[in-house]
């Protein structure tokens, strides 16, 4: 019942967006992985799972923000269920770790969809990145971080609208990174933000 | 429907099957790089060709209905592509919501309720005022006269025009109107077809390399000739007179040309190759469409003058 609610989740959003996918800088591969992307809509954690083919995405689980996608019951069972999402606090208490159950998904060798700008971003710039992201990338150097372009979503659900017009989403899948040896926190979330905006105007082809 | 038009039908799935078997041939045939990759395209193509006529022609047999219907599928998706590629402001985001899901359905239902009048002025008038009517409410004044033109030439391009191909459905004219629409398509697509053709056997002089870099004077000639040639023997499947559609076709052909070089002119402007990519080896539904954007009106109106009892 759960898998056929989630394919027909995956239909209705490759109806509505689209959600084509181009690979760029690597294949599809159901090995470990940490995606990360833009954020610029609501749709977006359903573009990207409903633009990974079957076999990566039943064992991809986006992140997702507790205090959006746990505000109510449907929006919980769409997240969790659906999406297999793992929903954490983006203000967590003193001294507890926001990201532990994203690295117990790791640990078990599944892979992780993140979006690093932390907030769904209203303007066409992306937004400066969290360290979440180069926290991960420490913890487990030797998996691969797979940028992600997400274009016209914003244009497919705004900030602040309710409206979704049809316009097709692609995702574009870069060149994989990891953190170099001795690599400052700074200078690491630079480079990976880059690797995301290369790919926006259809970024190098490996 | 006549017998003349199963003659047609037939003609055309033997002109698949003869050109699926070169295709064939040509796969085996070729060795070099360049050469491979043109085969491997027109082979798409040709794949692709078998599954349009199959849902154009399944259209046409179940009736009118499932032709207006099909023709709304074809308008949002072309509608689709065109935002897909065009950009939008926050502003116009109401004016693109109406567009898809307001004004496209009210005007297909318009043409299958066949309300001429309505149908003729909702889009060019009412739609036209009121889409930049609603963006004024978000007040966002950037660019609002170009943003304004976008709204309006998307609908206009692929929900207006398109429709007046189906909305040939509506007309009297003695003859069963859905064959006009096939000779219409036919025309059309098979203009497109020789020009292809006659453009990979002779072309040599460029016509327009800005527009359409593969577009040749060889392939224009050539293609439109065979095309107006094609039309005036299938005179039979309409209320022309051979003459009459000669000259009928001339017109279909000829606005056919620039349909496709206008279509072609905004992609180049948007910096894109293909409008979309849902129809192998043609790229999207406006690529194949962009003729029918111009000959469609072109069409339905001559008809209606002179041909409507």
């Amino acid at each position: 019942m759960i898998a056929l609610i989630r394919r027909l989740l995956v239909l209705f959003v490759r109806i509505v967006v689209g959600a084509r996918s181009e690979w760029r800088g690597c294949t599809p591969d159901p090995t470990r992985r940490i995606y990360f992307a833009n954020h610029n809509s609501h749709v977006d954690t359903v573009a990207v799972m409903a633009a990974l083919p079957y076999q990566v995405r039943r064992l991809t689980h986006p992140v997702a923000a507790r205090d959006y996608w746990g505000t109510n019951a449907f929006l919980r069972f769409i997240a969790e269920k659906g999406l297999r999402a793992v929903l954490i606090d983006r203000k967590p208490l003193p001294d507890s770790n926001p990201l532990a159950p994203v690295e117990r998904l790791l640990e078990e060798g599944r892979s992780v969809l993140i979006f690093p700008e932390g907030t769904r971003n209203s303007s066409d710039e992306i937004a400066p990145f969290r360290s979440g992201i180069y926290r991960l990338a420490c913890r487990f150097p030797d998996v691969d971080l797979v940028p992600i372009h997400l274009d016209n979503l914003q244009r497919i659900l705004p900030k602040g609208s309710m409206l979704i017009v049809p316009i097709t989403c692609t995702a574009r899948f870069g060149k994989p990174l990891r953190v170099e040896a001795g690599e400052e926190k700074g200078a690491f979330l630079a480079r990976a933000r880059a690797a995301v905006i290369e790919l926006a105007d259809g970024g190098p082809v490996a | 429907m006549t017998s003349f038009f199963s003659i047609v039908l037939a003609a055309i799935l033997g002109l698949l099957a003869v050109a699926s078997a070169i295709g064939f041939v040509l796969q085996r045939r070729a060795t070099e790089p360049g050469s491979v990759a043109t085969v491997h395209n027109l082979n798409a193509r040709i794949r692709s060709w078998w599954i349009m006529v199959g849902v154009f022609g399944g259209a046409i047999l179940l009736g009118d209905t499932a032709t207006v219907i099909l023709f709304a599928f074809l308008s949002f998706m072309a509608l689709r592509e065109f935002w897909t590629l065009t950009p939008s402001r926050r502003g116009d985001h109401l004016a693109l919501f109406l567009s898809f899901f307001v004004v496209l359905p009210l005007h297909y239902v318009l043409l299958g309720t066949a309300w001429y009048g309505l149908f003729s002025i909702f889009i060019p008038v009412y739609a036209f005022l009121i889409l930049p009517a609603v963006a004024t409410l978000t007040g966002d004044v950037n660019e609002f006269l170009a943003r304004s033109a976008r709204v309006q030439w998307g609908l206009m391009l692929t929900v207006y025009s398109i429709s007046h191909a189906p909305a040939l459905l509506m007309l009297q004219t003695g003859t069963p109107s859905a064959l006009l629409l096939v000779y219409l398509v036919v025309v059309v697509q098979l203009s497109d077809v020789f020009q292809y053709v006659w453009g990979k056997l002779l072309g040599k002089h460029r016509f327009s390399p800005n527009i359409s870099p593969s577009k040749t004077l060889e392939g224009l000639f050539g293609g439109g000739a065979s095309a107006i040639l094609l039309g005036t023997l299938l005179y039979r499947l309409t209320p022309f007179s051979p003459l009459q559609a000669a000259a009928v076709s001339t017109v279909i052909v000829v606005a056919g040309f620039f349909g496709g070089f206008v279509l072609s002119a905004i992609k180049r402007d948007l910096n894109a190759k293909d409008w979309g990519y849902v129809i192998e080896g043609h790229g999207g539904v406006l690529d194949r469409l962009d003729s029918i954007t111009f000959s469609a009106p072109l069409f339905f109106h001559i008809v209606r003058y002179w041909f409507t009892t």
